[in-house]
């Protein structure tokens, strides 16, 4: 039940503010999905979904600054790879 | 698929393991909230990734572990009845009652439907207006906002043959109640991702205060779980005890304000009864006066309805974390996914399920 999982927001079928349903792809599977609770949430956009609503908008910025800050560790511990 | 290969990177993961091998000097125990979590830990094989020393222990965020037998029986004698569609997520389908579970309920011609979402229940409510409806609304933070829309939206239609059998929970009363026991064992909280994601975190910064000990929100893939037990190592051996959210991308401090907002409006805090942890204040949610009409513990006149526990599964003491699920005399033998004793043998984010599935001991 806490197992939500990220998707892509294809379109946004209706802008009612109680519902706003959406098309979102989970790794190519495709479900109709409530924007409820992401007003911001854009065509494009990944969301983390828990039955049937979207919860949050993955932050891509800070997506990107977490892996970057993997990366560099990787870099100073001598990059070594398995 | 984005946003989870790249938290699939197995070098990154054996790259953190050996940050945390230089990092940690002495023995600690730290515990992972969330059931989800668990199975990611069994599952990846993370916990053989670590330095001697560090323990993890599994902690009780497995919602439907903690409803209560008396909960379970309830929603089983509901579903029993005639003119009654019952729905649930699939996860509860197979948790046994004093008596049998839901599927016997189906066996024996009773209509009890598997959804994915309480709105599929509200659609059914729609199409079917000479029966009676109920969703069985289990979890935690996490479903709560989910629930809460199906009310409202229920109550917004006028639908009068919709109703919510709640057993909501709330972590951090759960938390508050681990760490103020005497017989506390761990010294380092990794909190839920999913359920900071409607929450915030803001709740968590006394725990870590007050009962001193560091609290790192984290996420569910390998490379965030790992590097939620590096942050938390580092913050026990820099005698730090402070709040960190290693799932910035998902988790903001305030949470989700839209979805709090239509939780406050349909539910309320009351005192919760657990399974294996017993009754723990202000830990779970019912609905409001306002919302009573759509209460099925009301509507089929269930609210007195007592349940005594079974002797035979010991989950009361894995859910607090005292036994691991290879330990259990049961494990495996008497008790597996097939023919489950208790609940964390069967759920997707039940710990006694997942040592069965992917570690056996």
């Amino acid at each position: 039940m806490c197992l939500g999982i990220p998707g892509k927001v294809l379109s946004i079928l209706e802008e009612d503010a109680l519902s706003r349903p959406a098309k979102v792809n989970f790794g190519g599977v495709t479900k109709e999905i409530s924007l409820a609770f992401v007003p911001e949430a854009q065509c494009g956009d990944y969301v983390i979904v828990h039955a049937g609503f979207a919860l949050s908008v993955l932050n891509e910025e800070e997506a990107r600054e977490t892996l970057k800050y993997l990366q560099q560790m990787g870099e100073v511990n001598g990059g070594c790879s398995e | 698929m984005k946003y989870v290969d790249e938290y699939r990177d197995a070098q990154v993961v054996h790259r953190l393991a050996r940050d945390l091998a230089h990092a940690c000097t002495r023995s600690w125990k730290i515990m992972e909230v969330c059931g989800g979590q668990t199975h990611a830990i069994v599952k990846f094989g993370i916990a053989e990734l670590l330095p001697a020393g560090i323990e993890l222990i599994h902690g009780p965020g497995c919602p439907v572990c903690v409803t209560p037998l008396a909960m379970i029986d309830k929603a089983i004698i509901i579903a029993a009845r005639p003119g009654v569609i019952f729905c649930s997520f699939g996860d509860m389908l197979r948790v046994p009652g004093s008596a049998g579970d839901l599927l016997t309920v189906k066996a024996n011609g009773g209509d009890v439907r598997m959804v994915y979402s309480p709105r599929d229940a509200v659609n059914i409510a729609q199409a079917n207006p000479d029966r009676e409806v109920v969703f069985f609304a289990v979890g935690f933070e996490t479903t709560a906002p989910a629930n809460a829309m199906a009310v409202y939206q229920a109550s917004q239609q006028g639908l009068r043959n919709f109703s919510l059998l709640v057993a909501q929970v709330l972590v951090p009363p759960a938390l508050k109640a681990l760490l103020a026991s005497p017989e506390r064992r761990v010294q380092g909280i990794l909190a839920a991702g999913h359920v900071c994601t409607v929450m915030g975190y803001h709740e968590y910064e006394s725990l870590a205060r007050d009962y001193c000990v560091p609290i790192v929100v984290t996420g569910f893939e390998p490379v965030d779980i790992m590097q939620g037990i590096c942050l938390c190592i580092r913050q026990l051996e820099e005698g730090r005890t402070e709040v960190e959210n290693q799932y910035a991308r998902s988790v903001r401090r305030e949470g989700n304000l839209p979805a709090q907002r239509l939780i406050s409006e349909v539910f309320t805090v009351t005192t919760q009864q657990w399974r294996g942890l017993g009754e723990i204040p202000s830990s779970g949610l019912r609905l409001r006066e306002t919302y009573k009409a759509y209460d099925a513990e009301e509507r089929f006149a269930l609210g007195a309805y007592q349940a005594a526990e079974s002797s035979d599964c010991r989950s009361g003491l894995v859910l607090q974390g005292a036994l691991r699920p290879s330990e259990c005399p049961c494990f495996g033998n008497c008790c597996t996914p097939e023919k489950p004793l208790g609940a964390p043998m069967v759920s997707s984010e039940g710990a006694c399920a997942a040592y069965y599935l992917y570690r056996r001991r």
